[in-house]
C-alpha cells in the first residue's frame, strides 16, 4: 500500500529546500491525452525532456500518453524519441532520453470510452504502489477543444479528479471556447467536476520570459511607475505581426481568424500585463484579480460602436520577402467566400483612474512586412518646446517598446542634440536588448508552465473569471463582424496591413511601422 | 554558427592603450554593422600561468552560452618586465536585416609577477564600470586575487583543487569574509543537494528528516572539500552540531549532534570516479529508512528502502554537466546569491577541528 501523509505532515516544511534554485515538487504522474497529437510531438514532449535533462523534473516521475490511435507501450516510447530528438531545443542526451522514456506507457482509446480512464487509474495505482508513495496527477489535455469537457467528465465519473494524499490537476490548452457562451459552457462543464485550483488553462504568451518581463519592468523600477498613467501616457499599440500565411491550418484558421486567435487571448493578455496595477504579492490570484480588474473596466463595444473601434482584412496576393505569394483566399483549403480575418485592429479603452481617456491600440495579423510582437507606449509631448525645429526632424514625444519578439528587448526613444552649432534635436534610442544582458538561455514557454502545472502554481495560467472576462469583450465585435459576411478589406501579403486600419485612430495617431 | 570577430595587439602597453583599443574595435564594429551590439553582464579576471594559457582558453572556450560579456586574462610568465596585449571582440555573424549580434570581449596581458602585486591599477581601466566582476586565479597567485578585490565583487574559487581540505576551507571563509564567493566545490554538490531535498520532499518522508542517523557520502579522492561542504550543508539545514572528523585510512568518520540522537558522517574516497566530486550519498534513519543515490546512466540512481523491508529504485534524471558546465555555472552564479554556502562552509571547518 502507497503510503498517504497526515495532515501534520503535510504541514510540515522542507528544510532541504532553502536556497535551492529549483524547488523540489512532489513526485509526479502525467498523463498527456492527444499526446501523439503535433502539440505534444512539438512542444510538450521537447520540453519534458529538456527538464529532465536539466534535473529539474519532480525525483520521481512517471508519462502515460492517451491518444486514439492503436499504439504499444514501446511504439509510443519509440515516437516520443523521434519527435523529441527532432524538437529538442538542445541536443539529446540519450542516456536521459531513454532514463525518461524507459517506464512511459500508453492508453489506446477514444475520449469518451470509459475502458481509458479504467486504465488510467489501474496504471496510477499500480505506479503508487510499485513506489510506496502516492504520487501527484496531471492532466494535459492536448486535444480538440471538443474533447475538453468530454474528458473532464470522464476524469470525475471514474473518480480520477481527487485522490487521497495527493493533487490532482488538469492542464487544459486554448482556445477556451470560441465565444463567450462557450467558455462558460466549457468552464461550467470543467468546474462541475474540478475546483478552480485544480485547472490551469494554458496561454503559452505568459509562459514567454518577455512577456513576464513587463512585469519586472513596471514593477521592479521606480523610474517608470510614476510616469504610467493617463497623465503622461498618450497611446499604446500592441502588435503581434507575423510574415507567414496560414501554410496548412486552414482548417483551423478559417474558423478561427486572427481575433480568436491571437487578440482574444495573447494581446488581451499582454494588455492586462501593461494596465494591471501592482499586486500585493505575486500569488496566483493577487496577480490575476488585478488583470481582471483591468478586464472588467474595458467597456464592450455596443453593436453600432464596433465599426469605429474595430477593423478587419484579409491578405491578397503580394510580395513577401523578394517572392510572390497568393492571397487568403487562394490558399489550399481556405473557402472563395471565405470572410475570416487574418488582421484585426481595435481601439480599446480602459477606464479606470489610471487609464481613463488613452486610447490602446491592438493589432494582429498574417503575412505582414515582419514578425514582430511588440508594447509601444507613446508619451505626451513636453507642454513647451524651447528648441528651434528647422533643419531637423524635430523633438518628438517619448517612446517606451518593449517588444517580445524577434529582438527581445526594451527601447526608449529620447531627444538628442545633433552634433554642430545649432540646437538641433533628432530622436535617438537607448536600447535593452535581453541577448546582451543575460548570460542564461531563456527556457521554452511550455518547460515553465508545466513544471509550474507541477508545482500547482497557477499566476501563470488564466482563471475562469479572466477568460469569461476576455471573451465579454470580444463577444459583441464577433458578433457584429459574422452579421456582416460578405467581401472584407485586403491588404498586399508583405506589406504593413489594410489603410482601413487607419480609420480606427483617434488624435493624429499613426501606426507604427512594421 | 559562423562567427565575426576582430582583434588588436600591442606590445609594451599600458592599460589606457588597450582601453581605448577595445573602444575602438566597439566602434568599427557599430559603424559596420548596428547589428553588433555589446554584451553588458559581468567582468571575468582570470589570472592563469602563462604555460597554460592554451588550457585556460580551452576552458573558457567551452562553458558555452555562460560566457562574461568581457574577459581579461592575465598571464603570468616569469621574469616578463612589459604588458603585451590582445583585444578581440567576436560574436556569431549577423546575416539578416533583423539579425542581432551580441559581442563578447576579450582581453590577453602578458604580463610578470611584479604587476601582480597591484594588478587592480591594470585591470581596473579594462573592466567596464557598473557590471559586477568576478576573479579566478585557478592557479594560485593569492596577491593577485587579494589586489583585485577592492575592484571584484565575486570571487571563483575551487576548494576542490587547492592541496588539502582544510587549507581549502580556510581560504575560502578568509575570501568570504571580505566578498561573495562562488565555489566550484559547492556547484559539484547541487545536483546532489537538490535530489536529496527533492527525495524528502513527499510529505510523507519529510518527517524523517528529524531521524537521520548516518549519512555517507562517496567522492572522488581529490574532492574531499566537495564532501565536506554538503555534510556542512545538510548540517546547517537540519539543525545538527558538526563535530571534528578522524582520518581512517583515508576516510574520515566523525558524528554530527541532532535534536533527537547523533548522526554518524562518514566520507569516504572512491578510487574508482574519473569525475571531480561527489559519487554517492547513503542516509539511514533511526525508523529505518534508507536512501542512497549514486551516479548512474541519465542521471542518479537512486534507492529507497521503507522500514517494512520494501526496496525501490528509479532514475532521478538529469544530464551531466562536466567540468565546462560546472565552470560555466560558476560564471553564471556570480550573477546570483546563494545564503546557504557560506553557512555550510563553517559547519565544514568545523568538522576539520
Amino acid at each position: 500500500m502507497a503510503t498517504v501523509p497526515s495532515k501534520a505532515e503535510e504541514k510540515q516544511q522542507n528544510p532541504l529546500a532553502e536556497g535551492l534554485e529549483r524547488l523540489p515538487v512532489h513526485p509526479t504522474i502525467l498523463t498527456i491525452f492527444g499526446a501523439t497529437g503535433d502539440l505534444s510531438n512539438r512542444k510538450l514532449l521537447p520540453a519534458l525532456y529538456n527538464l529532465a535533462h536539466e534535473g529539474a523534473l519532480p525525483e520521481r516521475f512517471n508519462l502515460i500518453g492517451s491518444s486514439r490511435g492503436e499504439m504499444s507501450d514501446e511504439e509510443f516510447r519509440t515516437q516520443a524519441k523521434e519527435s523529441i530528438e527532432e524538437y529538442s531545443r538542445r541536443t539529446v542526451d540519450e542516456k536521459v532520453l531513454s532514463a525518461l522514456l524507459e517506464g512511459a506507457r500508453y492508453v489506446t482509446g477514444s475520449f469518451d470510452d470509459p475502458s481509458v480512464y479504467e486504465q488510467l487509474g489501474k496504471a496510477t495505482s499500480e505506479l503508487d504502489e510499485e513506489a510506496g508513495i502516492v504520487y501527484n496527477r496531471v492532466y494535459y489535455l492536448s486535444t480538440a477543444p471538443s474533447f475538453f469537457p468530454v474528458i473532464v467528465g470522464q476524469i470525475g465519473e471514474h473518480g480520477l479528479d481527487h485522490n487521497a494524499g495527493s493533487e490532482v490537476r488538469v492542464v487544459i490548452e486554448k482556445p477556451i471556447g470560441t465565444n463567450l457562451q462557450e467558455a462558460r459552457d466549457l468552464n461550467t462543464a470543467v468546474l462541475d467536476v474540478l475546483d478552480e485550483d485544480q485547472v490551469f488553462r494554458i496561454d503559452h504568451y505568459l509562459g514567454k520570459e518577455t512577456v513576464q518581463n513587463v512585469l519586472a519592468f513596471r514593477f521592479a523600477n521606480g523610474l517608470f511607475e510614476p510616469i504610467w498613467n493617463r497623465n503622461f501616457i498618450d497611446f499604446v499599440q500592441i502588435t503581434a505581426a507575423e510574415d507567414i500565411g496560414i501554410g496548412t491550418r486552414a482548417g483551423y484558421y478559417d474558423k478561427s481568424g486572427a481575433l480568436r486567435d491571437l487578440v482574444q487571448n495573447h494581446m488581451l493578455q499582454l494588455l492586462t500585463l501593461l494596465c494591471m496595477e501592482p499586486p500585493v504579492s505575486f500569488s496566483a490570484d493577487e496577480v490575476r484579480d488585478e488583470k481582471v480588474k483591468v478586464l472588467h473596466a474595458i467597456h464592450p463595444p455596443e453593436p453600432e460602436e464596433v465599426a469605429e473601434m474595430a477593423t478587419r482584412a484579409q491578405y491578397d496576393a503580394g510580395v513577401a520577402a523578394g517572392e510572390e505569394v497568393e492571397g487568403y483566399l487562394q490558399e489550399e483549403d481556405v473557402p472563395e467566400d471565405s470572410s475570416t480575418e487574418t488582421y484585426a485592429a481595435l481601439r480599446l479603452e480602459v477606464d479606470n483612474w489610471r487609464w481613463a481617456g488613452v486610447p490602446i491600440y491592438l493589432r494582429a495579423g498574417k503575412r505582414l512586412a515582419r514578425k514582430v510582437t511588440e508594447i509601444a507606449v507613446s508619451l505626451k509631448p513636453v507642454p513647451h518646446l524651447a528648441f528651434q525645429q528647422d533643419g531637423s526632424v524635430g523633438v518628438q514625444p517619448n517612446q517606451i517598446v518593449l517588444t517580445m519578439q524577434p529582438n527581445e528587448g526594451v527601447s526608449i526613444s529620447i531627444g538628442a542634440k545633433i552634433p554642430g552649432t545649432r540646437m538641433r534635436i533628432r530622436p535617438v534610442n537607448m536600447e535593452f536588448l535581453y541577448g546582451t544582458a543575460f548570460m542564461s538561455e531563456s527556457p521554452e514557454a511550455y518547460e515553465r508552465l508545466i513544471m509550474d502545472a507541477m508545482r500547482g502554481d497557477a499566476t501563470l495560467f488564466t482563471r475562469d473569471d479572466e477568460v469569461e472576462a476576455q471573451w465579454t469583450i470580444m463577444d459583441p465585435i464577433l458578433q457584429a463582424w459574422a452579421a456582416e459576411p460578405g467581401p472584407i478589406a485586403k491588404y498586399p501579403a508583405g506589406s504593413g496591413g489594410p489603410r482601413e486600419a487607419d480609420s480606427i485612430l483617434e488624435n493624429d495617431h499613426g501606426w507604427r511601422a512594421i | 554558427m559562423e562567427m565575426s570577430g576582430s582583434v588588436w595587439a600591442g606590445q609594451d602597453t599600458t592599460p589606457a592603450k588597450i582601453e581605448a583599443a577595445v573602444r575602438d574595435l566597439l566602434r568599427e564594429r557599430h559603424a559596420r554593422s548596428e547589428a553588433y551590439v555589446p554584451a553588458r553582464v559581468l567582468n571575468l579576471v582570470v589570472v592563469a600561468d602563462r604555460e597554460w594559457r592554451g588550457e585556460i582558453q580551452n576552458r573558457l572556450d567551452q562553458v558555452g552560452r555562460f560566457h562574461a560579456s568581457r574577459t581579461i586574462l592575465c598571464c603570468v610568465e616569469e621574469r616578463r618586465e612589459t604588458i603585451d596585449a590582445w583585444a578581440t571582440t567576436e560574436g556569431q555573424r549577423a546575416t539578416g536585416p533583423t539579425d542581432v549580434s551580441v559581442l563578447h570581449e576579450q582581453v590577453v596581458l602578458d604580463l610578470g609577477p611584479r604587476h601582480l602585486d597591484h594588478l587592480e591599477t591594470i585591470v581596473g581601466p579594462l573592466v567596464v564600470t557598473d557590471l559586477p566582476t568576478l576573479v579566478w586565479s585557478p592557479h594560485g597567485h593569492p596577491e593577485a586575487v587579494d589586489a583585485l578585490l577592492d575592484l571584484a565583487q565575486i570571487v571563483l574559487i575551487d576548494s576542490v583543487h587547492e592541496p588539502d581540505p582544510d587549507g581549502a576551507v580556510r581560504r575560502a571563509m578568509q575570501l568570504g569574509e571580505r566578498t561573495y564567493i562562488v565555489d566550484l566545490a559547492w556547484l559539484r554538490s547541487t545536483p546532489w543537494r537538490e535530489r536529496v531535498a527533492f527525495a524528502f520532499e513527499p510529505t510523507q518522508w519529510r518527517g524523517e528528516l528529524g531521524k537521520i542517523s548516518s549519512v555517507t557520502v562517496k567522492h572522488r579522492p581529490d574532492s574531499r572539500a566537495a564532501g565536506l561542504l554538503f555534510l556542512g550543508w545538510l548540517a546547517k539545514r537540519l539543525d545538527w552540531e558538526p563535530g571534528s572528523m578522524l582520518d581512517q585510512n583515508g576516510a574520515l568518520h566523525g558524528s554530527a549532534h541532532a535534536r533527537r540522537q547523533d548522526v554518524t558522517l562518514r566520507l569516504e574516497p572512491d578510487e574508482t570516479m574519473s569525475a571531480p566530486g561527489l559519487a554517492g550519498v547513503a542516509i539511514d534513519t533511526a525508523s529505518g529508512l534508507s536512501i542512497s543515490l549514486d551516479r548512474g546512466s541519465g542521471g542518479l540512481k537512486a534507492r529507497r528502502r521503507l522500514p517494512d523491508g520494501r526496496e525501490s529504485e528509479w532514475t532521478v534524471m538529469g544530464a551531466s554537466r562536466g567540468e565546462a558546465g560546472i565552470l560555466g555555472e560558476g560564471i553564471r552564479q556570480a550573477l546570483l546569491r546563494d545564503r546557504t554556502y557560506r553557512p555550510a562552509l563553517s559547519a565544514a571547518r568545523a568538522m576539520l577541528g
